[in-house]
């Protein structure tokens, strides 16, 4: 089974948005929910350097341990994933998060948060694959249609590469080769405790 | 004229000379090798900034200021605390406060009164001194389990009862979490306010504690004087609202979330939080210990509002000697009062 992963070629995104436009209609996800976003380091100063980031499927995912209710789960390719039915929306897995993926419909002010959402690596979630009660929680199921994430597919300059690990970081060390540098696998350390080598 | 189309037909030509010249020259540049120019190597790199900042930020063109985050590893510190520390020092403090009380019960058994009942009562908590208790005790209680459902709810309740209905009731126990928690704030606040006076240290402190208050005299007879509360009685009192505060300050961080704070300020809030909520809960629960069935009488002080005055003078002897001072002392006492001058 394939371990699937993000990775963003930092030297390669020119901050266009179309990753995240492409999940937003993707999914339909709603209004004030970004399951991936573009963050601009040192905007608009010599330097700049701009990272798409969504929720990168960790090892050992901080938001399933700390979860009161336990409603995650991790697939065969290792897609971290949650129950909204189980859900009661606590924000723990926020504050557990090292990149800031999931996100809630509402502010949250006495725990009202609402069922927490996230990127699902486009694998949606529990229920039946590709049914409309899948898609009306989770999204689009491409995973189950044998297709990657559509942010990755549409990304314009192919800085975003999403699939098996160890496919996507050999890509992304021919890369650094060919052209002679590269400036890592943003957040693997963190998420996956292993880097890119080159 | 003719010059003017003279030149409309050259320029095409030049042109495309300058561009054939370009193409000529870019790929000769290029293939001085692949490491001849790097256009990010200026550019921040992550290890850089983990190290200089400990975490990576920027900046978003969606409102929500906390996406601008891109990387705080400080969330692997979180899952290490939630998951590791914080079980064991909550086990630690409740089950083992649950075996020194059983051991305690045990050896030393029931704190007896020494005198047999003298019939008259003293009022010990007046009904707004016990509505203030018993509102902070049932919110304590309410919030207590509630909280520790967050912490151990998953490892103990849920195999049983099984994960739906286990999500059901912890989405009400948050509900009773985050609203009981008012009650609690106030009952606290209103005991600090009656009770603030009469806990101070005072004269007989030190020596209560030095025979700590005879809790380990078999015989019943170490009584050493007290006043209202003795020091340990002070101590639950301080430790009710000194951690209280510390609960509510951290828990009003935890209810507006990110009013107040960054992801890494929440982070501390809990840390906060549940710690000091662990650590009470283990205080509370040899403060009700001690209240009902470790002490004979001691209940009847927050049930009834009145002790046995016998009770009174073996626990509390500066209290009722001051007590009754007061009383005698009392000019012109109600039933004598004189009538208005006319």
């Amino acid at each position: 089974m394939a371990r699937m992963k993000f990775l963003c070629d930092a030297d390669r995104c020119i901050e266009c948005n179309a990753c995240v436009t492409a999940c937003k209609n993707e999914h339909d996800v709603p209004w004030g929910i970004n399951r991936r976003r573009v963050v601009t380091i040192n905007d608009g100063k010599p330097g700049e350097r701009s990272v798409s980031m969504a929720c990168m499927h960790c090892t050992d995912a901080p938001c399933a341990a700390v979860c009161p209710v336990d409603c995650f789960y991790t697939t065969a390719d290792a897609v971290v994933l949650h129950s909204k039915d189980l859900c009661i929306g606590c924000g723990y897995c926020f504050y557990a998060c090292p990149f800031g993926a999931p996100q809630y419909p509402r502010v949250g002010n006495f725990g009202s948060r609402g069922k927490m959402d996230k990127c699902t690596f486009c694998a949606a979630g529990p229920e039946p694959d590709s049914t409309e009660i899948e898609y009306a929680k989770y999204g689009a199921n491409r995973l189950a249609e044998g297709k990657l994430p559509l942010c990755a597919e549409m990304c314009s300059t192919k800085s975003l590469l999403a699939g098996d690990g160890e496919i996507i970081a050999a890509i992304y060390k021919e890369r650094v080769t060919q052209r002679g540098y590269g400036s890592g696998a943003w957040g693997w350390q963190t998420a996956y405790r292993e880097t890119v080598n080159v | 004229m003719r010059i003017w189309s003279l030149g409309r037909l050259i320029s095409p030509a030049v042109a495309a000379f300058i561009l054939a010249l370009g193409l000529l020259v870019v790929p000769a540049g290029a293939q001085e090798g692949p490491s001849a120019s790097n256009p990010t190597a200026e550019a921040v790199n992550e290890q850089q900034l983990l190290d200089e900042l400990n975490k990576v930020q920027g900046r978003v063109t969606i409102p929500d200021r906390k996406a601008a985050t891109l990387q705080q590893p400080q969330g692997r510190e979180y899952q290490d605390f939630h998951e590791g520390v914080l079980p064991w020092i909550g086990t630690i403090a409740i089950v083992g406060m649950l075996l020194v009380l059983a051991l305690f019960y045990f050896v030393r058994g029931r704190i007896r009164t020494q005198a047999d009942e003298s019939g008259a009562r003293i009022l010990r908590f007046n009904a707004l001194e016990r509505l203030a208790h018993w509102i902070t005790a049932t919110a304590f209680i309410v919030l207590a389990v509630t909280g520790l459902n967050f912490v151990f709810g998953k490892r103990l309740l849920m195999p049983l009862i099984g994960p739906e209905a286990f999500s059901t009731w912890s989405v009400w126990a948050k509900y009773a979490h985050d609203f009981g928690s008012w009650a609690f704030m106030a009952g606290v606040l209103l005991i600090l306010v009656l009770w603030v006076w009469d806990n101070l240290p005072d004269r007989y402190d030190a020596n209560w504690l030095k025979s700590a208050g005879g809790l380990f005299d078999r015989s019943n007879k170490t009584h050493p004087p007290a006043g209202r509360f003795n020091a340990g009685q002070k101590f639950i009192f301080w430790a009710v609202v000194l951690g209280g505060i510390a609960l509510s300050v951290s828990g009003i961080f935890m209810l507006f979330p990110f009013y107040f704070t960054d992801v890494n300020g929440m982070q501390m809030a809990q840390y906060i939080h549940a710690t000091v909520g662990v650590l009470m809960i283990a205080v509370i629960i040899a403060h009700i210990y001690i209240g009902t069935v470790g002490m004979e009488g001691a209940y009847d002080a927050m049930g009834s509002g009145t002790v046995d005055l016998n009770w009174a003078k073996e626990h509390h002897s500066a209290w009722v000697e001051e007590q009754q001072r007061k009383a005698s002392g009392r000019v012109p006492p109600p039933h004598t009062a004189p009538e208005p001058a006319e």
